[in-house]
């Protein structure tokens, strides 16, 4: 790789051993992918939860926090925690997974990382713009930015998102070069999803067409301009569903103005999608017509699905656990409002900072003896099968009546 | 064929016993990491060890998790010796030089369907090779 006089700097260890070890981190990875050089961004988004970390990851960030150094360079930004403190011991956590957790954050605020804790960012802190190099980790927000927003970015994981907060940059290949932005495989529309794990489902079901990181699929035929949480939970499914990082959808994403301005003219229609594939989707995962408890989460609610939620919530009394995920930015506004407590009063928990899948799912499972899990995010129920979950996917409406009688209709 | 060349490369060289699926690879999705065991009951590798085992699989699947992970499997000796995709991503590669574990990926044959589950491999990151050394 090319290297600049500053990363020379920073690898020769001029700028301290956290910034020569983040460099060269940065180095052996930009060189397995071809990268040319590097290339600066602006903002970096980390994926942390201490059960991906465990004891290993949290003693290498304590490692690097005891240097006393600089830290980070750009602003650099967390994704969810593994729990919400004040709400740990409902969720059957243990004390050994919170210490975990504050010596986790403790060695972040000292690198000078704001701890965010949200995977909804490009909705609640500052999103990026067209063109805008960043390095972000959470698939859903590297591909709602790529997609949406029209920035730049590679699924950064954790260690890889730090170090380009370290650096200020992050190797040149992959999403950063306009040659991997250009469509790979076309979709045709032939039905638009009307709610959200309706587009979660579609989402899913184009992530499994596309199968890797390197698929771009166009999409043709929607009959509306879809919402933000609409395009949250349709890309975040597509992503967990191919590892997918771009999408774009014609006349609606900011690079497919056209269908021919991202390749997709050279392309033949690979694939049709109508309602009828969407339901079996859905009817694939519904396993069981009793549930255990009801998740809201991943990604985290947006400010106007807790509003729908807490409409929907009016006056029940719920049989099951009903659990609902929230950034830190948006909780404060959710309180404000009265959605919290109309949520809670029904006998649902709203959570802040923490997402369901990275808070020691299986721990929970076992403490709480949840299995049958019902949810609107498709997202959730694709990863929650290798946590010994059996997740079923239905719509806001059907999991909130499924909380109140225990069973999904 | 009992030499494959990978066009991506990182790690030291290593020969080990193959653990062979044509299916994806999440270390979250997949993997009860406290029992060492493939964990997603649709996996095709389901109920099977992967530690210690040189994983051959078709394409890198799911979240960012995966980063971390390795190196925390490694930590503990839970790991995986080294890992062979078709189709790499970058969570993938980030978490394998992470956790300083080897990792060849891109081939020009599908490697899931040419080695057989079981054989014993060689590979080699600085020649980018895949060498079996028996079936």
């Amino acid at each position: 790789m090319k290297l600049n006089d500053e990363e020379k700097s920073m690898l020769a260890g001029e700028q301290g051993r956290v910034a020569k070890q983040a460099i060269e981190h940065q180095i052996q990875v930009g060189r397995f992918f071809g990268a040319a050089d590097f290339v600066p961004v602006t903002q970096a988004h980390i994926m942390a939860d201490t059960e991906s970390l465990g004891e290993a990851g949290v003693v290498w960030l304590e490692d690097l926090a005891n240097a006393g150094e600089r830290g980070v360079r750009i602003p650099t930004i967390t994704d969810p925690r593994g729990t919400d403190f004040t709400k740990a011991e409902k969720l059957g956590q243990a004390e050994w997974m919170l210490s975990l957790e504050r010596r986790a954050i403790n060695a972040f605020r000292r690198l000078g990382v704001s701890m965010t804790d949200t995977c909804i960012n490009y909705q609640t802190v500052v999103a990026a713009t067209r063109g805008e190099h960043v390095a972000f980790g959470d698939t859903g927000v590297v591909i709602y930015t790529n997609s949406i927003g029209g920035a730049k970015s590679n699924f950064e994981g954790g260690p890889s998102a730090l170090a380009a907060g370290i650096t200020g940059r992050t190797p040149r290949y992959g999403y950063h070069l306009e040659s991997h932005r250009q469509a790979t495989v076309r979709i045709q529309l032939e039905w638009t999803p009307r709610e959200l794990s309706d587009w979660g489902a579609l989402g899913a079901i184009i992530g499994r067409i596309c199968g890797n990181y390197w698929q771009v699929p166009v999409v043709d035929g929607f009959d509306r301009f879809p919402t933000s949480d609409e395009i949250k939970h349709f890309g975040a499914a597509m992503a967990s569903f191919g590892s997918t990082a771009l999408f774009h959808l014609v006349g609606i994403t900011p690079e497919a103005y056209s269908l021919s301005a991202v390749g997709g003219d050279r392309l033949p229609i690979g694939h049709r999608i109508g309602e009828e594939d969407i339901r079996r989707l859905k009817k694939s995962y519904a396993a069981d017509k009793t549930i255990d408890l009801v998740v809201f989460s991943a990604p985290q609610l947006s400010l106007y699905e807790l509003r729908d939620l807490a409409g929907l919530c009016q006056g029940r009394t719920f049989k099951r656990p009903l659990l609902v995920t929230t950034s830190p930015q948006v909780k404060p506004d959710s309180d404000r409002f009265g959605y919290t407590e109309t949520i809670e009063s029904a006998g649902g928990t709203v959570l802040t900072g923490m997402c369901f899948y990275q808070s020691y799912a299986r721990e929970m499972s076992e403490a709480n003896g949840w299995r049958r899990l019902a949810t609107n995010s498709a997202k959730l129920v694709n990863i929650l099968g290798g946590y010994g979950y059996v997740p079923m996917l239905a719509s806001m409406t059907d999991c909130v009546d499924a909380a109140e009688t225990g069973e999904l209709k | 064929m009992t030499l494959f060349k990978a066009r991506h490369a990182m790690g030291s060289k290593v020969t080990g016993t193959a653990l062979v699926a044509n299916d994806g690879f999440s270390a979250r999705y997949d993997l009860d990491r406290i029992n060492g065991v493939f964990s997603r009951p649709t996996h095709k590798l389901a109920g099977r060890s992967y530690v210690d085992r040189i994983l051959i699989l078709d394409t890198a699947k799911g979240g960012v998790a995966t980063a971390w992970m390795l190196h925390e499997m490694k930590a503990r000796n839970m790991a995986p010796m080294a890992i062979v995709l078709n189709s790499v991503n970058t969570i993938l590669a980030q978490g394998a030089a992470m956790a300083g574990m080897t990792m060849l990926a891109g081939f020009d044959v599908d490697v899931t369907q040419s080695i057989a589950d079981g054989a014993t491999v060689e590979l080699d990151p600085d020649t980018g090779t895949l060498r079996v050394v028996a079936d």
